[in-house]
Order: C-alpha cells, then structure tokens, then sequence
C-alpha cells in the first residue's frame, strides 16, 4: 500500500462519484416502493460507493475518516427489522403487518409514508454491512498476509 | 404388594450405591443380605395361598394409552422361580461376603447384583408382555456389569461382549415375537393370551411367532447352536457364575417357555423345535463337559446339558414331563449351585480350578469333597434315594418313553427319544464324575499349587451346606415340596393340577433299567477316561459354535467395514455422483411410473431473436466453461453467463430482478477473482477417458432430467396462479406500485427478514473464518 502512486484523478473523480451513487443509492432505497429498486438494490449500490471510496485511498485513510464497524451495521439493520415487524403487536395485529398512509410534510408536501418503508431500510443496512464485512475481511487479510511476508 | 417386592432390590441397589462407602466398617454384603432373605420369607408366606388354586397380582398404570400396565401376578411357576431367584440369592449373597475380599471394589457387585436380582423377579413375575421384555432387558445388562465386573482382565470383557450380544440378539427377537403376539391376540397381557389361544395359533403369523420367541429363550438359556456364551461368562467371579448361570438367569428362558407353554403346546412345530434343540442340547453340553479342563468349564458345558435336558421336557408337553422339568429346574438350581460354589472354595483355597493340577484334596478339605460328592452324584443321577437329581432324571426317562401314546409328530419319534436321553445320561454321569474324582481324589500334587490346600472358612461353607441339605431332604422325601410347589407350577404350565405321587422306588420298571445302564456304561466310560479323552483332539475346530460366533462377528466386522470403504472413499467427485445418479434414477422412475411427463404448446410466449441470442451466447459459455485451463477465464466465462442472465431478466420484464442480478454477478465475480488467486492453477485433467465418459454421462442426464422436469411442470399446471392478487391489492393494501417489493416487504416480508438473517450469517462466518482462524496452520 505504501508503493501506491499518486492516484489524483481517481481520487479526484471518487469524491464527487460517491456521492452521486450514494445518493441513487438512497433513491432506490425510497423509490422502491412505486419503482424498480427497493433495499436490497440499494443496499448493494450504497456498498458500491464505499468500496470505491476504499479502492482509491485505500483501507486505512477511509477508516480514519469513517470509522464504521460495518458488522454492527448488520446488527443494526436486522433490528431494525425485526423491531418494524414487531411493532405490529402494538396495535394487536399479527406480525410485520404494514401500514401506510398519506401526510403534509413541510418541505415535501403531500407524502405517502409506509412502515414496509422502515423494513426496507433494514434491509438496506444489513445488505451494505454484509457486503462490506465479507470483502473488507478478505481485503484486510490479504493486505495482513502481505505485510507478514514483508516482515 | 407385588410391586413392592420387585421394586425393593431396585431400591436396595439405589440406596447401596450411595451409602455403601460410608459404612466401611463392615462388609457390604451383610447390607444386602436381608434383602433376600426378606423376600424369600414373604414368598413363603404366600405358599398356602397358591396351594389353594388362587393367585396373587396387583396391577398399576405405566403407559395406559399403549395398554402397557405394569401388571404383575404370582402363580405356581412365578412362585417357584421366585423362591429360587431369592433363595439362591441369599445364599449367593452369603457365599459372596466370604469369597469376595474387601479390596474389591463391592459397591459395584453388589449393585449389579441387586439390579439382577429385582430384574429377574420382575421377568417372572410379569403379566404384560412389554413389561416382561423391559424386565428381561435389564437381565441381560446386570449379566453383562457382573460377567465383566473384572473389568481389567480381558477375558472379562470378551466374556461380558459376547453374552450381551448373544442374550439381546435373543431378546430382540422375542421383542419382535411379542409385538407380533399382542397384534395377533389383542391384548398384551400373558393370561388373555392364554385365553385367546387360538387366535394365536390359526394365524399366519404362528410360525414367526413361535420361532422369534424361542430364539429369546434358546439364547438366554443357552440352547444349541447359541450355547457359546455361557462357558466364556465364567470369567465372573463365582458368586455370580453360581446365582445368574446355573440358577436363575439361564432359567429365564425355560421359564418364557413354560410360560407360553399353554398357548404352543401340543403343536407339532412347538415340540420338534424346543425338544429337537433341548435333546441336542443335552447330548451336545454333556459330551464337551468331560473335555474342558477348568472346574466351571465343566460346571458351564453342564448347564448347558441340564438345561437342555429341561428344555427337551418342556417340549414333550405331557404333563409327567411337565412335572418332571419343574422339579429338575428346582434339583439344577440346588446341586448347581451348590457345586459352583465348591468350585469356588476349590480356586479360592488352592489358587487354580484346572482340574489337571488338582487332586487328592479329599484330606485336605473333608466338608467340601463330601457336598461336592453328593452335589455331583445327585447331578449323574446315582440311583440312591438321597440324591434329588435321580428322582427327576427318572421321571425324565419316563416320560421320554410315554410319547409313544401321544399323536402327532411326538409318537413317530418316540423310539429314538430315550436311546438320546440314555446317550446324554451316560455323559452327564462321565462328567459329573470326572469333576469330582479328578478334584478331590487321586494323586495329591500339593507342591504345584499356589497355595497350601486347607479347609474353607465356615461361612463360605454354609451355603453350599445349605443346598446340599436340600438336595437330600428333597431326595429322601420328594412330596414334601411336591405338593405346596411343584403341583401348583406345574397347573400354571399345564393348565391342570396333576395327582403325581413323587416316590422313590416304582418297582423294576424300564426307567430305572435305564438308570442302571447309565450308571453301567457311565462307569466303564469314566474310568476309561484317560484312554478316549484324546477322541475329543480330533472333532476339528470349525464344528465348534465359539468358531461360528467368531467367524459371524468377524465376518460382520470385516464385511461392514469392507462396505464402507468401497464407497465412503473421501473423495468429493464420487459423492457428488452418487447424488446425482440417485436424483437421475429415482426421479425418472417416479415419472415413467406416474406418466407424469407431458408437453403441452397452448400457453407459450413468443419467441424473439434477442431472446434467442442472448439465450445462444449463455449456452456457447457455459459450455466454454469447461474446456477453460486457468481459473480466471473460467470465472470471466461464468460472468458472462450471469450477465446474460440480466439481460434475459430485462427481456422478460423484470427490472428489479435484473439489478440485482447485475450486481450481485459482479460482486461474485469480484469475489470469486479474490479468492480463486491464492489457489493453485487448475491442473489439466489427468483423468482417464472412461472416467470422463462417465462424468459426462451423469452430467448430460441430470441436464435432460431438469429440462424434462421443467417443460412437464409448466405443462401441467394444476391450479390458477395467485399473482392476480398480487397485482390487484398491491396498491390497494400495500400502498406501492411496486408489486415485486411490496411482495417482498409486505405480503412475504418473513421471507426477506429471513433472507437478510441468512446474509447476515454469511457475512460474520466469513468474518470469524478470517479473522479468527489459527494463523499457525496458515503459515504451514
């Protein structure tokens, strides 16, 4: 890692890629309900946009900058889940019954607002921490592995 | 009350087993000994009752939906083998308090002991058949723990295996004869049995029957061709040779078989097989007896014989014959015992039993020669009234020569049937006195022994005093346990009381010229010993039923293992064949007998040519796949099957189907090019082309398999499918247009919650398979 070049257009064009597939990534996550997408696509396109941010400053900067441990991100998003599709005994109905209905926000005027929504955004988390943890694992080991021999 | 006695042992054994250690100031034994002794008392008590005609049972409820009552009653045969089980056990128990030092580890025996003891009172006693098995169980594991309580010593432990295998090989298919018995006569209880006798025995199942349950009893009384057991269970100490193999568990099979008796008595099957087995039995045990070398070798062979002669009784089936095995089971279980118990005294004074280095003992100890001499005349059959052994050997002759009367299979044989008891007789009188005259007179070879000969203590004594007191007593007068005792036995055998007067002297009738000639011959015989003895060196080895029972095990050991290791090879490639081939064979065969291949045209889409191309260039690479020699063009060409697959996703309308699969093939590859870099390049197949040949034909018909299975699934569509649903409340209940993710979150969100816990898991078993593997194999 430490022979690595100079990457400047890469990394140039990086900051402003990830953020444009962050951002369809968050719009697939929400339009998936009315459009093709939902949060397993989402999911997959939002790791896409980490692991081109780890592709080109490499593994320890964006851990310095983003100091995410993407397996409590599973956690998180399995639990987020369960706890959507828990809610509905609250209202005595069986589990992960949805909901939805219309509402006037500000900013975003009249908006449809479902619970399968909040499911959705659990899927989302646990497809990007799964996908991160198993190519970080073997990216990290790889990355151990030549340091060992280096030593 | 019945339950309180069988369950006193069990109690007893729990009670030892925890206590036992802490009261080291006496020996163990004299803890159990009242147990008993106390039933032994009880059952006496019971006596007068039985003489009566009436029986006594207590029923109480285990598993009522099975109709499997822990039902227990107590008839004359039940009594008999009670009296012994308790009788003999406290004499056992007694004996064993001397012969057992307190190094031994007593805690354990007398458990063991104790849990036979209760096991064997429960077989008797038993009403249910399922009771009776699970009691008949517990025997054959108490056995075992006993045979093999010298657990260190490895004919120990061949002796314990071997009596285990024999005895539950036997139990299991009196396992199978019971439940075919219940089935048939609709109750699992012995007496409805009884009752619904000939249900039993005009069903087709009569003969499994009969067979599967006599196997039971010839393995556990050690019958011809199953008798190899028992000489290799005298590895147990003494005490036990003399209670479980010659008194009481070795009797259980004779008692299963008294106890069906009233059910399958009388047919012809019945007695060709149990007196056919019985009489081989008796000729067979009775003529290795004089060969062995070892005093319980000679005292086991000789089990056998008697036990064969018993069985060979039960299977006449008259009641003479029925009165007579009753008596002989009591005469065995005194003089048997009595003289395992010498036996005994003999190893423990002199510190060897093989006959060949004792003799002349006479002088050294007195007491026992005089029981041994009365024990082991009263187990030949001397025609002196003291000897108990005579009186039912006699009645044995007898009714061997009544069958004549009888029909059936019986009459035909009837000439040949005393000529083998003679035969087995004279055998039995040639061991018997070799056993005794070999031991205690003779040539005195002190100087060989271990130790010096000298008199056993008087408690160890007192037991075999005991039985040999009973072994005269009944000799001289046999009525006095004929009446309260044998008649009611043999009424529960037979189904009536018999008016048999027991007596000495008939007159000069053909049994007793029959007793004579055995005596004659058996003399000549004996003392002519030496001279034939060396006969026995050329009957080879193969005709011996310890070579057969070698030959089966290893024969089984060898023929499983061999079977195994033809196809449990370790190599992936022949499972995944296997796998394939069942899949292959089973499934055609469910089709061509279900004709449940059709084609049917009416319901397909239109074929276009982007269709047809993408479909042409995902064919053409996965059969590239194959010919690639480097793992990476071989994941590139896999890639381009599944972006293919996108493509044809796009063709047939479904988007989200088609991202997805556009990202997960690109991430598999990304992966797949992660891994597959540290494995080595792919070997050129140096497969041999027959072996290709096959592969290929197992790949071709799994492929034509899955192709004919899927146009016939499609083709014959059962039902109307339910996406019409889907597409009408998708909106309307799950507020989306989206119908593939209002299905996936809403209608089926189980599903994905599920499927996201599956990646989940993924991704932390990769996780802990990296991270925390062992770094020290990896740099191996």
């Amino acid at each position: 890692m430490q022979s690595r070049s100079n990457d400047l257009i890469l990394k140039t064009t990086t900051n402003i890629i990830v953020f444009v597939i962050l951002a369809f990534s968050v719009n697939m996550l929400f339009s998936g309900h009315n459009a093709p997408g939902g949060g397993f696509i989402g999911g997959l396109m939002g790791a896409g946009a980490f692991l081109l941010l780890y592709v080109s400053y490499g593994l320890k900067p964006v851990h310095r900058i983003l100091p995410i441990n993407f397996n409590y991100m599973i956690a998180a998003g399995l639990l987020t889940a369960v706890i959507t599709g828990a809610g509905s005994f609250v209202l005595g109905v069986p589990f992960l019954s949805h909901t939805f209905g219309y509402f006037y926000l500000p900013l975003l005027g009249k908006t449809e607002l479902a619970t399968a929504m909040l499911f959705d955004l659990g899927v989302y988390l646990t497809v990007i921490g799964v996908t991160m943890t198993i190519i970080l694992s073997i990216a990290e080991d790889k990355i151990e592995k030549v340091e060992e021999e280096g030593n | 009350m019945l339950h309180f006695y069988i369950l006193l042992p069990f109690l007893a054994a729990l009670l030892i087993g925890m206590f036992a250690k802490k009261v080291n100031r006496i020996h163990t034994g004299w803890l159990v000994l009242p147990i008993p002794v106390v039933l032994f008392i009880i059952f006496c008590l019971k006596l007068p009752v039985l003489a009566e005609g009436k029986i006594v049972q207590s029923t109480a409820d285990w598993i009522p939906s099975l109709d499997i009552q822990l039902s227990f009653y107590l008839d004359g045969l039940s009594m008999l083998f009670s009296l012994l089980i308790t009788g003999i056990g406290s004499l056992v128990v007694l004996y064993s308090i001397f012969y057992l030092s307190r190094k031994e580890q007593l805690t354990h025996f007398y458990v063991y002991l104790l849990l036979f003891m209760g096991s064997m009172l429960g077989v008797v006693l038993s009403d249910n058949v399922f009771v009776l098995y699970t009691f008949w169980e517990f025997t054959s594991i108490s056995s075992f723990l006993l045979i093999g309580f010298w657990f260190y010593r490895d004919r120990s432990t061949y002796g314990a295996q071997k009596s285990m295998l024999v005895t539950v090989f036997g139990g299991l298919s009196m396992l199978g004869a019971l439940i075919l018995l219940s089935i048939t006569a609709e109750t699992n209880s012995i007496r409805m049995m009884i009752a619904n006798r000939s249900d039993i025995l005009e069903s087709d199942l009569f003969i499994p029957i009969l067979i599967l349950l006599l196997l039971g009893a010839f393995t556990k009384s050690a019958q011809f061709p199953f008798h190899s057991w028992l000489p290799d269970a005298m590895e147990a100490p003494t005490p036990v040779s003399a209670y479980l193999h010659s008194a009481t568990m070795v009797k259980a099979g004779l008692y299963l078989v008294a106890r069906f008796s009233l059910i399958f008595s009388g047919t012809d099957t019945f007695f060709i097989i149990v007196s056919g087995i019985g009489l081989i039995t008796l000729c067979l045990g009775s003529f290795l007896a004089s060969r062995q070398t070892d005093l319980k070798g000679i005292l086991a062979y000789s089990t056998i014989s008697q036990l064969g002669m018993i069985m060979a009784m039960l299977g006449f089936g008259t009641g003479t014959a029925i009165l007579a095995a009753i008596f002989h089971i009591f005469n065995h279980a005194t003089f048997k015992g009595s003289l395992f118990m010498i036996a005994g005294i003999v190893d423990h004074e002199t510190g060897t039993r093989d006959i060949r280095r004792l003799g002349g003992l006479y002088t050294f100890m007195p007491i026992s020669a005089t029981l041994a001499f009365i024990g082991a005349f009263s187990m030949a059959g001397v025609p002196l009234p003291i000897f108990n052994g005579f009186l039912s050997k006699e009645m044995f002759f007898d009714s061997s020569l009544k069958l004549e009367q009888t029909a059936g299979l019986a009459g035909t044989f009837a000439e040949w049937i005393p000529i083998l008891a003679v035969v087995g007789s004279i055998f039995t009188f040639v061991y018997s006195m070799y056993l005794v005259f070999g031991t205690f007179l003779g040539k005195q070879n002190t100087d060989q022994l271990e130790k010096k000969p000298h008199e056993a203590p008087i408690g160890m004594l007192l037991s075999p005093i005991v039985l040999i007191v009973f072994v005269v007593v009944v000799g001289l007068l046999p009525n006095l346990i004929n009446e309260p005792l044998l008649a009611p036995a043999t009424a529960a055998v037979t189904g009536d009381l018999p008016h048999i007067h027991l007596a000495f002297w008939h007159s000069l009738n053909t049994p007793f010229y029959m007793s004579l000639t055995v005596v004659g011959i058996g003399t000549l015989l004996a003392f002519t010993l030496k001279k034939w003895q060396p006969l026995y060196n050329r009957i080879p080895g193969k005709f011996s039923s310890d070579h057969w029972y070698q030959t089966i095990v290893n024969g089984l050991l060898r023929s499983s293992k061999s079977i195994t290791e033809f196809y449990m090879t370790g190599s992936l490639r022949l499972y995944f064949s296997i796998i394939l081939v069942f899949l292959v064979v089973s499934t055609s065969i469910f089709m061509y007998f279900t004709e449940g291949f059709t084609i049917s045209v009416d319901d397909l889409a239109p074929i276009t040519w982007p269709e047809v191309l993408v479909g042409f260039v995902m064919a053409v690479a996965a059969i590239a796949t194959i010919w690639m020699n480097q793992r990476i063009a071989a994941i590139i060409v896999i890639g381009v099957v599944g972006y293919g697959l996108s493509l044809l996703f796009v063709f047939f309308r479904a988007p989200d189907l088609a991202l997805t699969q556009l990202i997960v093939e690109t991430i598999t590859v990304a992966l797949f090019l992660l891994c597959f870099a540290h494995l080595p390049k792919l070997k050129t197949s140096d497969k041999a082309i027959s072996e290709k040949l096959i592969d290929f034909i197992i790949a071709v018909s799994t492929g034509a398999l899955l192709t004919i299975v899927a146009i016939a699934s499609h083709s014959s569509k059962s039902f109307e499918s339910i996406a019409k649903y889907f597409v009408d409340n998708s909106y309307k209940l799950g507020g989306g247009d989206n119908i593939v993710n209002v299905i996936l979150v809403d209608f089926r969100g189980l599903d994905t919650l599920f499927e996201i816990a599956v990646l989940g898991l993924a991704a932390l078993g990769i996780f802990a398979m990296i991270k925390y593997r062992d770094k020290g194999d990896m740099n191996q």
